[in-house]
Formats: structure tokens, C-alpha cells, sequence
């Protein structure tokens, strides 16, 4: 009686047997569905239809309750089980996983690689049934710098490749100037990006207006300093303003406008940019706008003086109900109307504007979800110290309520990311706008599919590369044990 | 001897239709330590928030160290860097080690340089016996470790009058001896102190006033010896005879 249970059971007494026998079936049905998928053949094809159909999942099956064998004594076998085959539903799912993956492959590669086209320049080559990868290839310039003029592309390369290496100095500096990084990278770095993108990329008076303000605001934030502490309110709230209307009308009118050529560089208007380095444009701005924006209207929200309340939920309340694109659209056909005649911003600058707004309304209300966070405790231990509203929110509130939103951030971060293609509405083309530009050119009609694989798997790499980065912050702002 | 650093006067506060506090009186000299006793919801803890203002009172004055607590923000924050607290939940910052929760306040408020800032809090660990955890975290510490820490950082800002919210109602039996020896040696160096706390042996041992709260009322005030030997009223006695 024993065993006859034991024969129908498998167990660790009657481990050979069952081991052998299981494996053996398991391996002749990944065989079976392995053959059938990469060569064609249909080993099982001497049997009835369905039969030959449904086999290798039976045999699997089977193999799989042979091999269920608990604590074995063999690790290969235990980690198997315990991961992969832990009861017969989850065998069923396992088999059936690993079919669909076999069978997946053969035609992802051929589409991919075995049957694509590389070689070439048109679209004769494409007879395959593969990927016109040639069409990527012919359009690839389009695709990462739209309509910017080929000769003058390198601009692009180089202000890029620049700010690569200019961004990645935190990895070497030193303890000395560690405690500046900060400050680099929130002021220093983005107005460096901007003089690049200002004089290298456009090499013309693209932001026009905006260069008076730009230079308005760092004369008197300079002079500022000098000023004594209780008329600095008045006087940031009147000087900015008079430096621009002195810049704009009275002084150097002539020479600033000279200041927004450099000796060589042909303008490119913002119109003929475009493909990926636009989207990389757009994004970095945006990015660095939107979250000190964003943690602005957060602490407004909080704010015991009910008229900045107020503005803050009006405006967080106001960017989170309306669709971006009708914001876009606003931005591109509206608004230009409410302006003076003679007043002219940039199309982009308008762009990054207002998903910047639009995004630190999203950012706001994620930040306000980490300072609520925060125990009551960690306010009244602050203001116990004798801590004024902003000491204690830069040094113990924001960067703890900071360091538990970096989940959220990243998320409206990737949002932002993807919601780039939406510039298209406003006639910017980033890499997905050229791509729908591209499919709709006559010499080039049928490859849609291509464009947006190669279109996603940008995007994934971007995205991926961002969410890995977060973690890595997380991980790194890490106190607690 | 004469002039009282804290003066409370005719104080009441409300939270909604609830008074929490009702007409309260207190007078605290200079190097003086007072412990404050009640029941739990007596306002014990409140009448200590509103001396550094974490709690408004809404009637009466407070006046600390010559300065009366008005709606002044830059008043209350020179009023709170002089009046230390330490909490029942420690509230150290978390993203801080040890040392930094130390040197925050006195380099942001008290301008002072950070070498004279680390000297001083090293100083301070050192009292308390955790200079050699300096380096780390607070969520690397044991709950009396933390709040000896926390005990240190208020010692840092130099203050005259020390305030304890029941420091040692969050710890383990255990740990409330070292926390409660901490306390015993900052009271011989002479710091004045208001403490709300159940521990009578610390009261006993270095309260110079007992003061017991109910109801948001003082129904007590007394030198700790006539506190604990004769109890006027009855609500006291009662109460001395379910903690004793």
C-alpha cells in the first residue's frame, strides 16, 4: 500500500526515478515547441491535430509534477521549484510563459535583424519582410536635429557634448567643492545651458525680449547684495523692472542687440529645430523651471497668509484642469494677441513656458503630499531651536519632505518627458513630430512601424535611464538604517 | 532674586469651545527647577508649548526673560533661541547625523562659526555621553541615546530655561534612567528647568517646586518636600496615591 502512494507520489525516496523521467518529458516538450517555432518542424505532426497541438504543453505538465519533489537536497532543483513550479497552476503558467517566449523570438528577430534592410539609401531596398531600418538611416539627421541645417549641426553636437561633460562634474569634484555643487547645478549650470543654447545653438537674437529680463535680473540680483537687508523687498520689487525698461529703450540698444550674434555663426530660428535634440531642449528646461515653481505654490499652499493660499490653489488648481495641448495652443495662438504689437517672444520660449507652468502644478501638489508627510514634530523641533519660516523649511523640512517625494518626481518628471510630442500642435517637430512628418513623405510612405519602434525605444532608454537615476538618488539620500 | 525670568499671568487658552487653560499664575525665578504633574488632558504640557509659543494662549500675558510673547515673529524667535525644549517623541531630524542636528541651529541662528559650532557641540555629546556616536544618524540610535542627543541639540543654543515635554514618557524602562541622570546633571549645573514629567523620584530628587495641574487649572503649587509629605488637596492626594 505504502508504495503504491509512494510510486504515484513523488518524494525524496523516490527521487531517480521521478527526476529522470520528469526532466526527460519537460525537455522533450521545450524541444518540441523549440523546433516547431525556430525550424519549422513538427516532430509531433504523426498525431491528430489538436493533439500535436496541445502535446508539449501535457508533456510539460507532467514533467513538471514529476520533478515537484520538496526539499531534494539538490539546489538547482529546489530553486526551480520553489521560483517556477510551485503548484500545478503555476506550472501551467510557467510552461505556457516560456512557449509564448519561444515563440516570440524567431519573428521579433527576423523582423528586427534576419530580414530587415540596412544597406542603401532608398526605398528600392526594402523588399524584405523585415525592418526598413534604411529608412531610419536615410532620415536619422531629421530625427535628431529637424530641419537645423546640416552644416551647421555640429553646433548642436558640440553644445551638447559640452554640457554633458559640464553635468557630470559632480561625479569628480572634490570634498572642497562639494558643498557648492548645489548651487552649480540650480543656478550656475541651467544659465550656462541657456548661454550655449542662447548664442551656440541659435547664434541669433532668438530670445529676444527674454535677454533683456535675463540680463536685467542678474544685474540686480548682483547689486542686490550690496543693498541693506530691510530695503531689499522694495527694491527687488522695483529695480528688475526699471533695469529692463533702461536696458530695453534707453542704453545700448544697438550694442545688446550685437550681443546676440556671435562672429560667424549663422542665425537658426527656432522653427527649424527640431527632432531629438529639441526634445532634449524642451525637457532639461522645463525640468529645471517646473520644480522651483512647483515648490513655490507647494509652500504657498501651506502658507498661513490666506492671499498667497489663495493664488496658490488658484493657480495649481487652474494649470491641473486644463489639457496640455489646449494650453499649448493658448500659448502659440492666444496669447500672442494680448501682447503689444512691437513685443515678441520666441514660439519655444513660449513652449517651455507653459508646460513649465503646467508641470509645476503637478510638481506643487506632489511636494505638498511629502511636506504633509512630515510629523508635526519636526516643525515644532525647528521652530523650538529658534528657526525663522525659511530657515527651517531649507535645512529640516524641505529637504526631508524632498527626499520622500523623489518617487513622485520622477514620475511627473517621465510624464513631462513624453509629453514633449505635444509641441507638435504649436508646429515644433521634436523626434516624434519629424517622425510623423517622415511617414507622410511620397518616397518614403509605408514605414510608420519602424519610426515608431525606433521612436519608443528612445523614449524607453530616456525614461529608463531617468527612473534608474532616481533610484539611485534614493538610495543615496538614505538615512535611515 | 526678585525679578522672575518666566510670568505668566492670568493665562487661558482655548482650543475651539474647550479651555485647555484657566487663569493660570506662575512665577519662575532664575536656577530654579519646577516639575509639573496632572493628569493626562490637565494642560500640562500646553501651559510649557505656550512659554515658547508652539501653543497661543489667547488671554493674559507671558513675559520671558523681559520679553512679552506677542504676535511679533522676530520677538518669538529671539524668545525661542533662548528657551530649549526637549519633546517626548525626541524630534531629531532625521536627514542629519548627530552632530549636524547639533550644529544647526547655532550656525543658522546664532551666526556662529562652524568650528566653534562643532567644538561646542562635541562639548555638549560629550555631557550626555554620546560624542562618540556623533557621526551618525538618529535612526542608528536607541531611543534614550536620541533623546539625550535631543537634550544636546537645546543645549547647544545656550538657553537660559530648559522646557522638557514629558521626556521620558516614549522609552523603554530602561532607558529612562540615563536620560533622567542627563536631566539630574544639567539641574546641578544650575540651568533653570520646567519639567512635565510622571517621575517622581526625578522630582523628588531635584524639583525645588511641584506644581500639580487638572483640568487646565493649578490646584497646587509647593515646594517639593510640603508637596509630597502634606498634599493640601484632595484631587492631589489622589492622585499622589495612584502614582506613588
Amino acid at each position: 500500500m505504502m508504495s503504491k502512494i509512494n510510486f504515484l507520489k513523488p518524494n525524496k525516496s523516490n527521487l531517480n526515478t521521478f527526476l529522470y523521467l520528469g526532466s526527460f518529458l519537460f525537455f522533450i516538450s521545450v524541444l518540441d515547441v523549440l523546433l516547431n517555432s525556430f525550424f519549422s518542424l513538427n516532430i509531433t505532426g504523426f498525431l491528430p491535430g489538436f493533439l500535436s497541438f496541445l502535446l508539449p504543453l501535457i508533456l510539460g505538465f507532467i514533467g513538471l509534477y514529476f520533478i515537484r519533489i520538496e526539499l531534494s537536497g539538490i539546489k538547482q532543483l529546489d530553486l526551480l521549484n520553489k521560483h517556477i513550479n510551485t503548484n500545478n497552476f503555476n506550472a501551467i503558467l510557467s510552461l505556457l510563459i516560456i512557449f509564448i517566449i519561444l515563440k516570440s523570438i524567431p519573428p521579433i528577430l527576423s523582423w528586427f535583424f534576419i530580414n530587415a534592410s540596412f544597406a542603401g539609401d532608398s526605398k528600392d531596398v526594402c523588399t524584405g519582410t523585415g525592418a526598413c531600418w534604411t529608412y531610419i538611416k536615410v532620415w536619422m539627421r531629421r530625427f535628431m536635429y529637424g530641419m537645423y541645417p546640416n552644416g551647421e549641426q555640429w553646433r548642436i553636437n558640440l553644445s551638447f557634448i559640452a554640457l554633458a561633460l559640464l553635468g557630470s562634474v559632480g561625479y569628480f569634484a572634490t570634498d572642497k567643492f562639494k558643498k557648492y555643487l548645489t548651487l552649480y547645478y540650480v543656478v550656475i549650470y541651467p544659465f550656462i545651458a541657456f548661454l550655449f543654447i542662447f548664442f551656440f545653438i541659435s547664434g541669433g537674437p532668438v530670445f529676444f525680449d527674454f535677454s533683456y529680463g535675463i540680463i536685467a535680473a542678474i544685474l540686480s540680483i548682483i547689486i542686490g547684495f550690496f543693498i541693506p537687508s530691510r530695503f531689499r523687498f522694495y527694491y527687488f520689487l522695483i529695480v528688475p523692472l526699471a533695469l529692463y525698461i533702461l536696458l530695453k529703450y534707453f542704453i545700448f540698444y544697438e550694442e545688446l542687440v550685437e550681443l546676440g550674434k556671435l562672429d560667424g555663426l549663422n542665425w537658426v530660428e527656432t522653427g527649424a529645430w527640431g527632432g531629438l535634440s529639441l526634445t532634449f531642449i524642451i525637457s532639461f528646461f522645463c525640468l529645471i523651471f517646473c520644480f522651483p515653481i512647483g515648490m513655490a505654490f507647494a509652500l504657498g499652499r501651506r502658507s498661513g497668509f490666506p492671499l498667497i493660499r489663495y493664488i496658490s490653489i488658484g493657480f495649481i488648481e487652474f494649470w491641473r484642469g486644463v489639457p496640455l495641448i489646449t494650453v499649448l495652443f493658448m500659448s502659440a495662438v492666444m496669447f500672442p494677441m494680448f501682447l503689444p504689437a512691437d513685443f515678441f517672444i520666441d514660439k519655444l520660449v513660449r513652449c517651455i513656458i507653459a508646460i513649465s507652468l503646467f508641470e509645476a502644478a503637478y510638481v506643487a501638489e506632489v511636494i505638498r503630499g511629502g511636506l504633509q508627510a512630515l510629523p508635526r514634530g519636526q516643525y515644532e523641533a525647528a521652530k523650538s531651536l529658534g528657526m525663522g519660516y525659511w530657515k527651517m523649511h531649507i535645512f529640516v523640512i524641505l529637504p526631508q519632505a524632498l527626499k520622500l517625494v523623489i518617487p513622485g518626481i520622477a514620475n511627473t518628471f517621465l510624464a513631462l518627458v513624453k509629453d514633449t510630442p505635444l509641441i507638435f500642435v504649436v508646429g515644433l517637430l521634436e523626434i516624434v513630430g519629424m517622425l510623423n512628418l517622415a511617414k507622410t513623405n511620397p518616397e518614403w510612405l509605408g514605414f510608420a512601424m519602424e519610426g515608431y519602434v525606433f521612436a519608443a525605444i528612445i523614449f524607453w532608454i530616456i525614461c529608463y535611464a531617468m527612473s534608474k537615476y532616481s533610484y539611485n538618488l534614493e538610495e543615496k539620500y538614505k538615512t535611515e538604517r | 532674586m526678585s525679578d522672575p525670568i518666566i510670568q505668566i499671568k492670568n493665562v487661558d487658552k482655548w482650543f475651539g469651545d474647550f479651555q485647555v487653560l484657566k487663569d493660570i499664575n506662575l512665577e519662575v525665578e532664575k536656577n530654579k527647577k519646577i516639575v509639573v504633574c496632572g493628569p493626562s488632558g490637565s494642560g500640562k504640557s500646553t501651559l510649557i508649548r505656550c512659554i515658547n509659543r508652539l501653543e497661543e494662549h489667547q488671554k493674559g500675558s507671558i513675559i520671558v526673560d523681559g520679553n512679552e510673547l506677542t504676535e511679533d515673529t522676530k520677538n518669538i524667535e529671539q524668545i525661542r533661541a533662548e528657551v530649549g525644549m526637549v519633546f517626548q517623541q525626541f524630534n531629531l531630524f532625521p536627514h542629519l547625523s548627530i552632530l549636524d542636528n547639533c550644529t544647526l541651529a547655532p550656525i543658522w541662528v546664532k551666526k556662529m562659526p562652524k568650528k566653534d559650532a562643532e567644538e561646542l557641540a562635541i562639548n555638549q555629546l560629550k555631557q550626555v555621553q554620546i560624542d562618540d556616536q556623533a557621526h551618525k544618524y538618529p535612526g542608528q540610535l536607541s531611543g534614550g541615546q536620541q533623546q539625550r542627543c535631543a537634550i544636546a541639540r537645546a543645549l547647544c543654543m545656550e538657553p537660559k530655561i530648559m522646557l522638557f515635554d514629558e521626556p521620558t514618557s516614549a522609552l523603554d524602562p530602561e532607558m529612562i534612567k540615563e536620560v533622567l541622570d542627563a536631566m539630574v546633571n544639567l539641574a546641578k549645573a544650575g540651568m533653570t528647568m520646567i519639567v512635565v514629567t510622571h517621575e517622581m523620584g526625578f522630582a523628588k530628587e531635584v524639583a525645588d517646586e511641584v506644581i500639580f495641574m487638572d483640568e487646565g487649572m493649578i490646584i497646587e503649587k509647593a515646594n517639593t518636600k510640603e508637596f509630597f509629605a502634606n498634599p493640601k488637596s484632595d484631587r492631589t492626594k489622589l492622585f499622589l496615591s495612584q502614582i506613588l
